[in-house]
């Protein structure tokens, strides 16, 4: 049996070729050293995301999360959600709060839950957790180290929380203004990180990098420039759009504002994998738009400690 | 004093023996001090040490102490004997402490040893242990102007405490302000509803309390005497009057609300549908009376719509109306609003600010008139204008939408938020003939206390008429030592602040009765027993100290020589800083205890390149200061002799005199801020000793000397920092402008 | 969906902050903001606001419910969420927001062209078609939204990213056709179709 088993919530992103199919790549092979167990809840389905809320309205976005906890109720028994997309995990960790407080909501929910199959009701059995706050609290920092085979040494990395892995919910006992969870994981895999970044928690844009590319991409930038004059060689961050957003922009704003920005962008969870001794492959390295060298030559080389 | 026997004493603990040559202080104790008995001690303040020296005062006769080790701000406890003088020399925190612990600071560290123990030894010489005064007071009633809920719960604490009090009100009954409210902002949790005010049981209990006689339709028509001893006339309406003594007095005369129809801009006066605060109190008092909800007074129709118009003719910098904030008007504006939405949620009330002020619990208060739907409008109403249907509009600045000519319509009712005047009696700073820039004569006030004091009728004022009362240090302190004022009178506030208030300086009064009956000083020099007399025949009549002394103290007798009435002296020694004769002493505190000080040390030759600096040092904040710089370890110049005063009041322009004629290269004083913001804790010491070294540029310039040979500066107790840069500069600046020309004579 | 606006202006008279309170998400929250300002000032989009949320509300305060409605400010909010863990009094700013824009929508007030607007109702559409996004079919729409010729303009600006994409293998050219989605579709669509109902029902939309 696994050392630690969760009901698991991947999220529209982290499917075969889609946007955070790396993120995915690299979670498995980081859990498989961890020996941590992801038993996927069966038929999941979109939490909605922030933007849901313009069309969707109130109680049909706490639905399509109460479906999906519902159904982990009933499959996953006794285990805790775990999400690794920022907006899942924030929807998820939403719906749950907000039934909690309020039974009218709740009953509204059942309500229209009953009407999809599988004779769901939803009960707030389990709790709503984010990867990171698994691997923090659940394992913690000691255990982390425990496997690192490969320590990253020599590479600085600017730590980008962005938004929704740290606000409204956040990692317990952390800051919003300056959460040191990243930096803390970027140290216990061996690699620099970035102090002072003061980006940190910017905000990237989120969905209107869509929708107000000029206006995201001014955000964007200023993430980026950051890191730079920090010094950093490379940015990591646990959420999905954020690793979007500051990846693959990078090409127009440099066409926009003249920079010369080519500054590689991966998942905290590349960075364990390789450090755990996974291959580039394995550790979702050939899904980065803007290629991680450095990681990659880690992870050609042999384990040695 | 022929039976003088002095003990010096030298400490070797804390560092001190490590950096200093205690025996060669024990010499200078013992060869230029004229010590009679001479010891050193690994570690004075410990049993065995104390031990030692009370062992000399009861065997050997040893009656002045004079011990070289710490602060005589540290180990008070220890080295207290009461029955000798002492003298603390500070070669600690002012010496070693303050002194680099280097070979190469060593002779300049161990000059400045052997001055402070010179100094000591000089001080010594010149005090004796005081007596107590003889004329004290012992009456320990407490009496109580005034019968609102400052006065009521002051009589009450008192009461309680086990004294008994004579509570004087105006008026035919007790309650003041407190008993024309409908009901009270809630003073404790869940603070979300308005209360009941209470009224009626603080009554019962001040009318059923035996300790408490309650004088009604009565005022104090004349006070004279001092702490422990004061004669009060208590004149009812009716005309009778009859005499009481006292020993304290607590002042408790409340507010006016500001005159409303100094605001016709808001539509106070021409229409009855705008009222304020206590407008609509009465109000509320009338509509609970009959049981109905409150009409439009001008037509009794149903009140809709009801504006709170807040800070009116408050904070105003124009100066037309009131400067201030009052304080509590944010949460009674909240409080009225609630009266309306308690009984009926559809009345639209809104409260009209600029700054919301809700100190403490009143955010709580806040939120509860928020959730109860009271709207909060960030604008400033600049008219009230009447429309045709008894309805007003409200116009104003919204400050968020930044609209300038925002309005709200259909108003039936609004409510002005005027603020607190305080009943503080006659401005004793206006002379009673002053005339106004129309020459026509200044109105003054009614008095409150009639007080038969040479300096005037009531308690001095401060800000904004506001009595005097330091609102940090020593809030319900007066400058008439045994007089405390509490509630509104002392600073705008509301009724849970005023009975805090109340109950703060019924402990006053308490303290200040016990302390009368022992002949020992108040605040800040508690427990003193040293008091100024003078000699007779020495008096010029100048009345410098009559008019000087911060605390009305000194009164004139028939022959127009200084009445001292020592029971509302401080002890602060301004009166023996005004003295042009020097005739004013203390017994433990005196022109010569200082003066031989300053003369003690040695002053180097012009040629050795080693200046002395005095500096004369404020004992409740630049003496602490420069001690915590020592604690600290902040360096500071050598060349610099501090010596304690009293208060930069107490500077007697001599002390500065002798000191530049015998050689000193500078003069420097601390004192505590003065002015408005005053930290001064005898109120108006630093400020006169600032007046009087205005003037000694003249004596400079009689002596050939540079403006620059006497600086006064002001520091305060928090200036740890500070100080010893002060110091430092003034040193460089002596430095610069060369050696005294004086020294040698 | 300006019957709806009508049957509300009718219901709710000039009193907009009552009817923000009853049809619009956390909109009993409103009267508790206590102006100080730090959401405005903590928005990284805040000076793309015409109003910023302090504004926002202190307009609904005084009534100002066409400004409120029509506005395109609410529309500049990327849920970041900084406003809500900044405000001293906790109010959840960002739904307040959210809850704005998704109201004035539903009462056909939202400016037409708003680029998020128009996002996000192609956003919902697509996961509402299948359960799951479908990211091709996302992105294409999005670009084609406005007309074939703008479509292929914007398609064509946006062709470095896709390559980029599709090279590291995160995006599904054939989503189109491949893109499965939930097994339980005709569940979903009914339990969204119920919610819809109730919702409706309780805020009194339904005719």
């Amino acid at each position: 049996m696994a050392r630690k088993e969760y009901s698991f919530y991947p999220g529209c992103s982290s499917e075969r070729l889609t946007s955070a199919s790396n993120y995915m790549v690299s979670v498995e092979a980081m859990c498989k050293t961890l020996d941590v167990k992801l038993n996927e809840i069966p038929d999941w389905n979109c939490c909605g995301a922030s933007i849901g809320y313009a069309e969707g309205g109130e109680l049909p976005r706490h639905v399509m999360n109460a479906r999906n906890l519902a159904i982990s109720e009933q499959v996953n028994k006794g285990q805790d959600v775990v999400a690794t997309c920022a907006a899942c995990w924030l929807g998820a960790r939403e719906t749950k709060d907000r039934l909690a407080d309020d039974p009218g909501l709740l009953a509204e929910t059942n309500e229209a839950l009953r009407e999809a199959g599988m004779n769901l009701e939803y009960k707030g059995e389990q709790q709503v957790r984010h990867m990171v706050e698994v691997l923090i609290e659940d394992l913690g920092y000691d255990e982390l180290k425990k496997p690192v085979v490969k320590p990253l040494e020599g590479i600085k990395f600017a730590g980008y929380v962005g938004c929704q892995t740290n606000r409204p919910f956040g990692i317990a006992g952390e800051s919003f203004e300056n959460p040191k969870y990243l930096d803390k994981l970027v140290e216990v895999m061996g690699a620099e990180p970035v102090e002072k970044y003061d980006q940190k928690v910017t905000c990237c844009g989120g969905a209107l990098a869509f929708s107000e590319p000029e206006k995201s991409q001014a955000q964007i930038k200023k993430i980026i420039e950051s890191a730079y004059d920090h010094g950093a060689e490379m940015i990591v961050t646990p959420c999905p759009v954020c690793q979007m957003n500051v990846e693959v922009y990078q090409g127009q704003i440099n066409k926009r504002y003249g920079t010369k920005f080519n500054i590689p962008v991966t998942y905290y969870s590349q960075l364990m994998a390789v450090a755990y001794g996974a291959s580039a492959k394995e550790a979702g390295l050939d899904g980065q738009v803007i290629r991680a060298r450095k990681l990659e030559e880690i992870a050609a080389k042999s384990a040695g400690r | 004093m022929a039976d003088m026997k002095i003990g010096a004493y030298v400490c070797q603990g804390c560092g001190l023996g490590e950096r200093l040559d205690t025996k060669a202080l024990a010499q200078v104790a013992q060869k230029e001090g004229k010590a009679h008995i001479v010891r050193e001690h690994e570690f004075l303040c410990n049993a065995q040490g104390v031990a030692m020296i009370q062992k000399d005062i009861d065997e050997e006769g040893v009656n002045r102490v004079v011990i070289g080790a710490c602060s005589r701000r540290a180990k008070a406890e220890a080295f207290h004997f009461p029955t000798v003088a002492v003298s603390r020399v500070n070669l600690r925190e002012q010496v070693i402490w303050s002194q680099p612990a280097t070979d190469e600071a060593r002779e300049l560290t161990q000059e400045m040893a052997e001055d402070y123990m010179r100094m000591g030894c000089a001080e010594a010489k010149k005090v004796v242990a005081p007596t107590p005064n003889a004329a004290v007071g012992t009456n320990k009633r407490i009496l109580v102007v005034g019968g609102g809920v400052t006065g009521m719960t002051a009589a009450l604490e008192a009461a309680r405490a086990g004294y008994d009090v004579l509570l004087v009100e105006k008026t035919a009954a007790l309650g003041g302000v407190m008993a024309k409210l409908f009901k009270r902002v809630p003073f404790r949790e869940p603070y979300s509803d308005p209360q009941p005010t209470g009224v009626e049981d603080l009554v019962a209990a001040v009318t059923n309390e035996p300790r408490i006689t309650v004088f009604l339709h009565a005022t104090t028509t004349r006070t004279s005497g001092a702490p422990g001893q004061f004669s009060v006339d208590i004149t009812t309406e009716s005309g009778q009057t009859q005499t009481e003594n006292v020993g304290a007095i607590v002042m408790a005369s409340g507010f006016t609300p500001y005159d409303a129809s100094r605001l016709p801009e808001l539509g106070y006066g021409k229409s009855p549908n705008v009222v304020d605060q206590s407008g609509l109190e009465a109000l509320a008092l009338a509509a609970a009376a009959k049981g109905e909800p409150m009409r439009r007074p001008s037509d009794g129709r149903e009140i809709k719509s009801v504006v709170f118009v807040q800070c009116a003719g408050q904070r105003d910098a124009s100066g037309t109306h009131l400067r201030y904030c009052s304080g509590h008007c944010c949460n009674t504006s909240m409080k009225q609003a609630m009266y309306f939405k308690d009984q009926n949620p559809d009345i639209d009330t809104v409260v009209l600010f600029t700054d919301l002020r809700t100190p403490g619990n009143g955010e709580d208060f806040y939120r509860s008139a928020q959730k109860k739907g009271v709207t909060f409008t960030k604008g400033k109403v600049s008219g009230v204008e009447a429309a045709g249907d008894g309805s007003a509009v409200v116009k104003f600045h919204d400050l968020i939408l930044d609209e300038p000519a925002a309005t709200m319509a259909g108003v039936d009712l609004v409510v002005l938020a005027t603020g607190q005047v305080p009943n503080s009696g006659v401005n004793i700073d206006i002379p009673a003939d002053a005339t106004d820039v129309d020459d026509k004569p200044v109105e003054h006030a009614v008095s409150v206390l009639n007080l038969t004091y040479r300096q005037g009728p009531d308690v001095p004022q401060l800000k904004y008429g506001f009595t005097d009362s330091h609102f940090i240090c020593f809030p319900y302190e007066t400058r008439r030592t045994g007089i405390y004022t509490a509630g509104p009178v002392r600073r705008p506030m509301d009724i849970a602040q005023a009975m805090d208030d109340a109950t703060g300086a019924a402990l006053k009064a308490i303290q200040e009765v016990e302390n009368a009956a022992l002949g020992r000083a108040a605040h800040p020099r508690s427990g003193d027993l040293s008091f100024p007399t003078f000699r007779r025949e020495g008096c010029t009549q100048c009345k410098r100290c009559t008019v000087e002394c911060p605390f009305g103290a000194i009164d004139e007798d028939e022959q127009r020589y200084p009445q001292f009435n020592e029971g509302r002296c401080r002890r602060c020694g301004t009166c023996m800083g005004a003295c042009p004769v020097r005739v004013i002493s203390f017994e433990n505190y005196s022109i010569d205890s200082v003066g031989s000080q300053i003369k003690a040390v040695d002053v180097p030759d012009e040629f050795s390149e080693k200046p002395r600096i005095l500096l004369l040092a404020c004992e409740n904040d630049a003496y602490p200061a420069l001690d915590m710089a020592g604690v600290n370890r902040r360096v500071s110049s050598a060349f610099v002799r501090t010596i304690p005063v009293r208060c930069l009041g107490s500077v007697n322009t001599i002390w500065i005199t002798d000191a530049l004629n015998s050689g000193y290269d500078g003069v420097m004083l601390m004192g505590c801020k003065h002015g408005d913001e005053y930290q001064c804790h005898f109120v108006k010491g630093s400020e006169l000793a600032a007046y009087r070294m205005s003037k000694i540029d003249d004596t400079l310039k009689n002596l050939n000397l540079e403006a620059d040979r006497v600086r006064n500066l002001e520091v305060a107790i928090t200036d740890m920092e500070r100080v010893p840069q002060l110091i430092n500069d003034y040193a460089a600046k002596i430095q610069e402008i060369g050696m005294s020309p004086f020294k040698g004579f | 969906m300006s019957d709806l606006n009508t049957t509300m202006v009718n219901e709710y008279r000039s009193n907009f902050l009552k009817e923000v309170e009853a049809n619009v998400e956390e909109g009993r929250w409103v009267k508790m903001c206590m102006q100080c300002g730090v959401c405005s000032g903590s928005c990284p989009l805040g000076p793309a606001w015409e109003h910023p949320p302090q504004e926002i509300f202190m307009m609904i305060r005084a009534g100002k419910r066409d400004e409120v409605l029509k506005s395109e400010s609410m529309w500049m909010c990327t849920s970041c969420y900084n406003c809500i863990v900044r405000c001293p009094r906790e109010l959840p700013i960002t739904h307040i927001m959210h809850g704005l824009a998704n109201y004035a929508h539903r009462l056909g007030l939202a400016p037409k062209m708003n680029p998020t607007r128009r996002f996000a109702k192609i956003f919902w559409d697509n996961i509402v078609k299948s359960g799951r996004v479908n990211e091709i079919e996302l992105s294409l729409r999005l670009y084609f939204m406005d007309g074939f010729k703008n479509g292929v303009e914007k398609a064509w600006s946006m062709k470095d990213i896709g390559l980029g994409m599709l090279k590291a293998r995160r995006l599904n050219p054939l989503g189109f056709v491949t893109h499965k989605g939930c097994k339980d579709t005709k569940g979903i669509h009914r339990m969204l179709k119920k919610a819809r109902e109730i919702e409706d029902r309780r805020k009194g939309f339904a005719a």
